[in-house]
C-alpha cells in the first residue's frame, strides 16, 4: 500500500489517520480468456478461499473440480534477503503459481428423490495445515468432503522375494549380495547386506527371505485424497460452511437447518439450528449463510434472506433456534417496493479477523455491523446504486437473485465486493474514509476510475456514468449499458496484504496495491 | 437425508436387521419373479407394489448418516416412512433391478460362485447388496473409515498361483517359507487388503526373519515405509506394542521406539491414540536407564513437535517417562507439560487436559500442589469450551489424589462453578460426572456443596443437562441419606416426570425404580408410585418401554397387583403403535411381562396381541413373533402351548400372502423342539407337508428347510415315511433352490439315518 497515495489524492481532512486510498495493479491472471473464446460452463469459478496464512488459493468451480495455487514471491525472497531488505515493491506483492487440482465432486443421482446433484463446488474452507499436508473442506449441494493434499516422493517397489514375471530374479539360496540380482537395472542400493546376516544368523533357511526393498526417487508428486465425506445430513442445498476455532468442529448450513459435524465424524451430526415451520406454506425466510466466530468457539451469525443476521452461542442450549442477538435494520417507511424483500436477501456474511465486525451483501449494499449494535449497520455501501430504476428487468431475467460474495481486508480497513460488467467495488470502511474504487477484472482494472471523479463513490449520476462509459468499449459486445452476464460473484482478500483475487466467468484475476 | 426430518431422533436398527431386511427382500424379487417369470420390467412393478417391500427400502437406502436434533444422547425411533417419494423409490428399485437381472440369472452359477454357505435367501439379498454399492453413491464405503477390516485370509491364497512359477526356483529346503515369503511381498502389495493382512501377521515375519534380523530389517524397514494408508498404520501400531518377544526381549526394545514415533505424528486420530498406547505399553516394560535413554528424549521431541499432532501425542507419554526421570529431568518434564496445557492450538490443550489427571498421579504430593493445580486452574478457565469441559473430567481424577482438606479447598470450587459453567456442554458434563465428584470430596461437603450443584442441574434450562442429570438420580441418592434424598431430590424428580422434553422423561423412566430401595416401601408408594404411572401413561413410547423395561424391579418393591390395571392399556398401545420399532421393543418384553404377570392375565389380555404380530406389515416383527411364540412356549410349557397357541398358529397357513405362510413355516421350525416330538408329528408336520405343495418356491424351500430341523426331532420311522417321500419330491421341482435346499435335507435325513 505505500507509494499509492499520491495516484489518487485523498479528499479527507488531513489530520486524520486515514489510510491513503490505494492504487490496484494487475498482478496476474489464470485461465484468461482470449477474445471470442467460449466459456464452457462446467469451468467457471463457483468459490474461491485464501487459507489462514494467505500462501494457498484455492478455487472451485462448477465442474467440481478444486484447483489450488501456492505462493510462489515468498520463497524467492527469503532466498534473496541479501539483495534486498525494503522497498522494491513490485517484487513483493504476492505472486501464486498453479500448484494442483482434483476433482472434488461428481455429478450424482438422488435415486430417492429423482433429483440430479450438481458437482459445482459452493464452497471452500481450509482447515489447519497438518504435517505438511493441506486439508480442505469442499462442498456441494449435498455433500461436504475433507480433502487432503500431500507432497510425496516418488516411491517404487524394486526388489521382492518372488518374481512373477522374472524367474531369474529370485536370490536362490544367496551368498552375493542382493545388487547383481535387481531387474531392470534400477540404480538403487541396497540397504540391507545379505552376507552379513547370513553369518550371524544361524538359521540359514529363513535368509532366503527378504524384505521388499523400495527405491525412494527424486521426484513428488502432488497427492490429493479424500478423507472423509460428510454426506446425507441436508435437505436441502448447502450454501455454505465454516470451521470453528475449536479445530475439531465445523458448521454446514442450507436453507433451513445449520449442522454441527465434528472433523473426525462423518457418520453423524447435530442439528443446532432449525428454522423449517411446522407447515412449509408458512416459509417466510431462509438462511443464507453461516458462519463462526473466528476466536470464540461458541458464537456463530446466519443471515437470512429477509435481510437480518442472528447470532447465536452454542453454549446457552443445544437447540439454538432461538438466537441471542438479531442484527436487522429497520426499514425506511413507505420505500417498500415489490423487490424489497429480494433485493434485501443477504448473499454473503464475514467477520472481520478481530470478531467485533461483521460485513454482510445484499443486492444492492455491503453493510459492515458491529456486533454489539444491532439496530444498524455502522456503515453502509451502496454497491450498484445504478441499477434501481432496472430492478425490473433484473427481475425479468433472474439477475436479481445473483448471490454475491463479499471479503474483508486482513486489517479490517477494508471491504470489497463484486459486481455486474465485470466489476468490483473496494470501499474504505474507517470512520470518515470515503474510498470507494470500482476495478475491472481486466489486466486494466483501474481504466474506469480515470475517468472518476474524486469523490466518485455515493453519488449516483457519476457512477452510472462511469460505467456508460466502460461498457462503450470494444470488450462489451452486446452494447447494452450493462453486462448482466459477465458478473463478478466471488472474491477473496488476502488475509495479511492487499490483494484480491477475483473470478470472472473462468479466470482467476489477482490484484495487489 | 429423511433423517433430518425427525426432530431430535437417532436413527438406529436392531443389529442383524439390514440382513434381515436385505433377505425380505430377495423374497420379494423371487415372488416377482415368480409371478411374472422372465420379463425384467414387470418385474420392478411388482416388486414396487409389495407392501413390505417400502418398508425394507428404509434400510436398503444410503447409508444413513445419523443427525441429531441438538445432541440428544436417547435413542429415539426411526421416522414414519414418508409417502412423497413412491417414484424415486420405484425408479431405483428399476435401476436396481436391471442391474441385477444378469446377476441373477440363472441362478446355478450364482451357486457356484457363492457356494453353500450363504443360505439362498441371503444370497439374493447379498447380491441385492452389491447392486445398490454400484448404483448407489457409496460414501461410507468411500469413507477412509479408521476401523479395521478384518483381516482377509483368502487374499494370500490369490496370488498364489501367479507366482508359483517364481518360488520354484527356490532351494527346496524353502519350502515352508513360501507362504512367509509371500507376506512378506505383500507389505507392498497394491491392495490394501493384503497389505493390512500381512501387517496382521508380522509376528510371523518376525518370528521367521530371527529377532536380529527383525531389529536390523524389519524394524528399520517399517519406519521408513509409513505413508500408507490409516487402516495399516493403525494395524502397525497396534502390533508393534506387543513386539517385545520378537526383537528379543526387553533389553532391545527401544528399537521399536523410531517407528512408533512417526506414527504418533500421522493426521489420523486412531492411529496416533494406538500409537501412545502402544508406547505406553512398551515404556512399562522398559527398564528404567533405557527409559531415561530412548523413551525420554522421545517425549520431548515430540512436546517440542512442529505440528500440533506430534504435541498431542506428547501428552499422553509424560507419565510412563516422569518415575524414572532424575529430578532436573523432573522438573524440565513438568515445565514442558505446563507448556503444553497453554499452547497455542486447542487440540493440544485438549489432550493436556484430558491427560493431566494420569500425569498427576505419578507426581510428587508437593509438586501436585504447586505445579498440577496451577496448570489445572489455567485449563479450567479456559476459553475454549471443549478444553474445559475435559478439565472437567481432571476434577475426579485429581480429587481422588488430593487429600480431603485440599480438594474442598481447591477442586470443590471449580466444581461448582463448573456447575453453572455458560456453556451447557461443560454443565453436562459436570452433571454426568459429579457422582464420582461427591465421592472425591466426601459426604461433609457434597451436602452442603453438590447437593445444591445437583439440584441446580436437574432444573437446568437446558434439556441435555436434565437428562444427564436425570440419568445419575439413582446413583447420586444412593450415596446421600434417604433423608435428604427425600427431602432435595424427590421435588426435582416430580417435577421431570412431566418435563417438556420427551428424552428427560426417558431418561427419568430407566432409572427410576432404582430409587426404591433407598427410599423405602412408604416413600416409594406414597411418592414415587404416582410417579411411575404418569410415566406409564406418557405420550411418548420410549418412557413407557423404559418403564416397562424395568418392570422386574418394580414387582420386587411393590408388586405388580398395584400396577397391572395401569399396564395393560399401555401394553396394548405399544404392541399397536405405528412405528415398527416399538412393536419389536415391545414383543422383545413380553417373555418378561408373562413371566412377571402370570399366565392367567397373560391368556386374557395378551395373548391375541402375539397372534395378531405374526400378520404385521414389516419382516423384522414377524420374525420376532414367531420367536416369542417360542420364548412363550419354553415359559409355560407344551401343554400350554398346544392349548393356546399351535390351534392359532396353524390355523393362518391357509393366508392368501405367501410370506405370512412363510412366517408361519418359521415359527412351526421354532416351536417344533420346545413342544416335542408328539406334538410335533401329531400337528406340525402334517402342516408343514401340506405346504410343499404350495405355488410359491419360497415356501417350497422354506419347507425343506423346515423339515430339515424336524429330521433330528422325530421318530425315525416318521421321518422315512413322511418326510423322505415329501422331500424326494421336491428335488424334482423346476425351482432350482427348491432342488438345492430338498437335497439338502435328504442328506441330513441319511446322516441321522447314518448314526442311529
Amino acid at each position: 500500500m505505500k507509494g499509492s497515495g499520491d495516484v489518487v489524492a485523498g479528499t479527507t481532512t488531513a489530520e486524520a489517520p486515514l489510510p491513503t486510498q490505494l492504487d490496484w495493479k494487475f498482478s496476474q491472471v489464470f485461465g484468461e480468456r482470449t477474445a471470442g473464446e467460449e466459456v464452457q460452463e462446467v469451468d467457471i469459478i463457483s468459490a474461491i478461499e485464501f487459507d489462514k496464512s494467505g500462501d494457498h488459493l484455492a478455487t472451485g468451480d462448477r465442474g467440481g473440480r478444486v484447483v489450488l495455487f501456492e505462493r510462489t514471491d515468498v520463497r524467492n525472497h527469503a532466498s534473496r534477503k541479501d539483495l534486498e531488505m525494503d522497498g522494491d515493491p513490485i517484487s513483493r506483492h504476492p505472486e501464486f503459481h498453479y500448484k494442483t487440482e482434483f476433482q472434488s465432486h461428481e455429478p450424482e443421482f438422488d435415486y430417492l428423490k429423482s433429483l440430479e446433484i450438481e458437482e459445482k463446488i459452493n464452497k471452500i474452507k481450509w482447515c489447519q495445515t497438518t504435517n505438511n499436508s493441506l486439508f480442505l473442506l469442499s462442498t456441494n449441494d449435498k455433500t461436504i468432503k475433507c480433502w487432503k493434499v500431500q507432497e510425496k516422493k516418488v516411491k517404487k517397489i524394486a526388489e521382492m522375494n518372488i518374481h512373477a514375471s522374472e524367474n531369474g530374479s529370485i536370490a536362490s539360496s544367496s551368498t552375493t549380495t542382493s545388487t547383481s540380482y535387481l531387474p531392470n537395472g534400477a540404480c538403487a542400493v541396497i540397504p540391507h547386506n545379505h552376507l552379513s546376516t547370513d553369518l550371524s544368523y544361524p538359521s540359514g533357511c529363513s535368509a532366503s527371505l527378504r524384505l521388499p526393498v523400495v527405491v525412494t526417487s527424486q521426484d513428488t508428486c502432488l497427492i490429493a485424497r479424500c478423507r472423509r465425506i460428510y454426506a446425507h445430513a441436508h435437505d436441502y442445498h448447502i450454501n455454505s460452511i465454516s470451521n470453528n476455532s475449536d479445530g475439531e468442529t465445523f458448521i454446514s448450513a442450507d436453507d433451513l437447518r445449520i449442522n454441527l459435524w465434528n472433523l473426525e465424524i462423518s457418520s453423524q451430526s447435530f442439528n443446532i439450528v432449525d428454522v423449517k415451520p411446522a407447515n412449509m406454506e408458512d416459509l417466510t425466510e431462509v438462511i443464507t449463510s453461516a458462519e463462526f466466530h473466528p476466536t470464540h468457539c461458541n458464537m456463530l451469525a446466519y443471515s437470512s434472506s429477509k435481510g437480518s443476521i442472528r447470532l447465536i452461542d452454542l453454549r446457552q442450549s443445544a437447540l439454538c433456534d432461538n438466537h441471542s442477538k438479531i442484527l436487522d435494520e429497520r426499514e425506511a417507511p413507505g420505500s417498500r417496493s415489490f423487490f424489497t424483500e429480494i433485493i434485501t436477501s443477504i448473499s454473503d456474511i464475514k467477520f472481520a479477523k478481530d470478531g467485533r465486525y461483521l460485513l454482510s451483501r445484499d443486492y444492492m449494499t455491503l453493510k459492515l455491523w458491529d456486533i454489539n449494535m444491532e439496530s444498524s449497520p455502522v456503515s453502509t455501501f451502496q454497491v450498484h446504486e445504478y441499477l434501481r430504476p432496472k430492478l425490473c428487468d433484473l427481475y425479468e431475467n433472474d439477475s436479481i437473485f445473483d448471490k454475491f460474495d463479499c471479503c474483508l481486508s486482513g486489517d479490517g480497513l477494508r471491504v470489497a465486493t463484486g459486481s455486474y460488467s465485470n466489476l468490483f467495488r473496494v470501499f474504505g470502511c474507517v470512520p470518515g474514509s470515503d474510498e470507494a474504487t470500482t476495478l475491472e477484472a481486466s489486466k486494466n482494472p483501474m481504466r474506469l476510475q480515470v475517468q472518476a471523479l474524486p469523490k466518485p463513490a455515493r453519488s449516483l449520476g457519476n457512477l452510472t456514468r462511469v460505467v456508460r462509459r466502460g461498457s462503450e468499449s470494444p470488450s462489451d459486445v452486446n452494447g447494452n449499458s450493462c453486462d448482466f452476464t459477465s458478473k463478478l460473484l466471488h472474491l477473496a482478500w488476502h488475509p495479511t496484504e492487499n490483494s484480491i483475487a477475483c473470478a470472472a466467468m473462468n479466470s482467476l484475476y489477482m490484484y495487489y496495491a | 437425508m429423511r433423517t433430518l426430518a425427525l426432530r431430535g431422533s437417532k436413527r438406529r436398527g436392531p443389529p442383524g436387521l439390514e440382513e434381515a431386511e436385505l433377505r425380505g427382500f430377495g423374497e420379494d424379487y423371487r415372488r416377482a419373479q415368480d409371478a411374472t417369470k422372465t420379463s425384467p420390467r414387470s418385474i420392478t412393478t411388482a416388486v414396487a407394489a409389495s407392501s413390505s417391500y417400502r418398508s425394507h427400502l428404509q434400510w436398503l437406502a444410503p447409508p444413513a448418516t445419523v443427525t441429531f436434533r441438538g445432541h440428544h444422547l436417547q435413542q429415539m425411533l426411526p421416522p414414519p416412512p414418508s409417502a412423497g417419494t413412491a417414484i424415486g423409490r420405484r425408479r431405483r428399485a428399476r435401476l436396481c433391478l436391471l442391474a441385477l437381472s444378469s446377476a441373477l440369472q440363472p441362478p446355478v452359477e450364482k451357486k457356484e460362485q457363492s457356494g453353500p454357505l450363504l443360505s439362498l435367501p441371503v444370497r439374493h439379498g447379498f447380491v441385492v447388496a452389491l447392486a445398490f454399492l454400484f448404483v448407489l453413491p457409496p460414501p461410507i464405503f468411500l469413507s477412509s473409515s479408521p476401523l479395521p477390516l478384518a483381516a482377509c485370509d483368502a487374499g494370500p491364497l490369490r496370488q498364489r498361483q501367479d507366482l508359483d512359477q517364481g518360488w520354484s526356483h527356490m532351494a527346496a529346503n524353502d519350502e515352508p517359507l513360501y507362504p512367509i515369503a509371500i507376506l512378506i511381498d505383500e507389505l507392498k502389495n497394491e491392495d490394501i487388503q493384503l497389505r493390512l493382512n500381512s501387517i496382521r501377521r508380522l509376528s510371523i515375519i518376525a518370528r521367521a526373519l530371527g529377532e536380529e534380523r527383525t531389529r536390523k530389517e524389519l524394524i528399520p524397514f517399517l519406519s521408513e515405509n509409513n505413508d500408507d494408508d490409516d487402516e495399516v498404520l493403525l494395524a502397525m501400531a497396534e502390533e508393534l506394542g506387543v513386539f517385545i518377544p520378537y526383537v528379543g526381549g526387553v533389553e532391545h526394545a527401544h528399537v521399536l521406539l523410531p517407528p512408533l514415533e512417526t506414527l504418533c505424528t500421522v493426521e489420523e486420530t486412531c492411529v496416533r491414540e494406538k500409537a501412545v498406547e502402544s508406547l505406553c505399553r512398551i515404556g512399562a516394560q522398559m527398564k528404567e536407564s533405557d527409559l531415561a535413554e530412548w523413551f525420554i528424549p522421545l517425549a520431548k521431541r515430540l512436546a517440542a513437535g512442529e505440528w500440533f499432532t506430534a504435541r498431542v501425542s506428547s501428552c499422553g507419554l509424560f507419565h510412563v517417562v516422569y518415575p524414572s526421570a532424575t529430578d532436573p529431568l523432573k522438573a524440565e518434564l513438568r515445565s514442558i507439560f505446563a507448556q503444553l496445557c497453554q499452547d497455542d492450538t486447542p487440540m493440544v490443550r485438549r489432550a493436556a487436559a484430558s491427560n493431566l489427571g494420569k500425569f498427576a498421579a505419578t507426581l510428587e504430593q508437593s509438586h501436585l500442589k504447586s505445579d498440577i493445580m496451577s496448570m489445572f486452574e489455567d485449563l479450567t478457565q479456559d476459553d475454549q469450551d471443549s478444553v474445559r469441559l475435559l478439565a472437567v473430567e481432571g476434577c475426579a481424577a485429581l480429587g481422588k489424589l488430593l487429600e480431603s482438606q485440599d480438594c474442598i479447598a481447591h477442586i470443590l470450587p471449580v466444581i461448582v462453578n463448573f456447575s453453572q459453567d455458560k456453556s451447557w456442554r461443560v454443565r453436562y458434563m459436570v452433571a454426568n460426572q459429579l457422582y464420582e465428584l461427591c465421592e472425591a470430596v466426601g459426604p461433609e461437603a457434597t451436602r452442603a456443596d453438590l447437593v445444591p450443584a445437583y439440584v441446580r442441574l436437574l432444573r437446568d434450562n437446558e434439556a441435555e443437562v436434565r437428562i444427564a442429570a436425570a440419568g445419575k438420580v439413582t446413583k447420586f441418592c444412593r450415596i446421600l441419606n434417604p433423608q435428604l434424598a427425600i427431602q432435595h431430590i424427590l421435588p426435582c424428580v416430580k417435577e421431570l416426570s412431566t418435563d417438556s422434553s420427551q428424552h428427560v422423561r426417558a431418561a427419568l423412566a430407566s432409572v427410576i425404580m432404582g430409587m426404591a430401595p433407598t427410599l423405602g416401601k412408604d416413600a416409594t408408594i406414597e411418592q414415587l408410585l404416582p410417579i411411575f404411572l404418569s410415566l406409564l401413561k406418557d405420550e411418548f413410547p420410549d418412557v413407557r418401554l423404559n418403564i416397562i423395561s424395568k418392570l422386574d424391579q418394580v414387582n420386587q418393591v411393590i408388586g405388580i397387583d398395584l400396577l397391572s390395571q395401569s399396564l395393560l392399556p399401555a401394553i396394548v398401545a405399544l404392541a399397536e403403535d405405528r412405528h415398527w420399532r416399538v412393536r419389536l421393543a415391545i414383543i422383545e418384553y413380553i417373555p418378561l411381562l408373562a413371566s412377571q404377570l402370570g399366565i392367567r392375565f397373560f391368556d386374557d389380555k395378551l395373548g391375541a396381541l402375539c397372534m395378531q404380530w405374526l400378520e404385521d406389515k414389516v419382516f423384522s416383527i414377524r420374525e420376532a413373533a414367531a420367536n416369542n411364540l417360542k420364548r412363550l412356549a419354553e415359559e409355560f410349557g407344551p401343554e400350554w402351548a398346544m392349548q393356546h397357541i399351535i390351534p392359532e398358529v396353524l390355523e393362518k397357513i391357509n393366508s392368501p400372502h405367501y410370506l405370512y405362510r412363510m412366517t408361519i413355516l418359521r415359527a412351526i421350525s421354532l416351536l417344533a423342539p420346545v413342544v416335542g416330538a408328539d406334538i410335533t408329528s401329531e400337528k406340525l408336520l402334517p402342516i408343514v407337508i401340506a405346504s410343499s405343495k404350495d405355488r410359491v418356491p419360497n415356501i417350497k424351500f422354506n419347507v425343506a428347510k423346515v423339515l430339515h430341523n424336524l429330521v433330528s426331532i422325530l421318530d425315525q420311522s416318521l421321518v422315512d415315511k413322511t418326510i423322505r417321500p415329501c422331500l424326494v419330491e421336491l428335488t424334482e421341482d423346476p425351482d432350482v433352490d427348491v432342488r438345492y435346499f430338498a437335497n439338502q435335507a435328504l442328506e441330513a435325513c441319511d446322516q441321522v439315518m447314518m448314526s442311529s
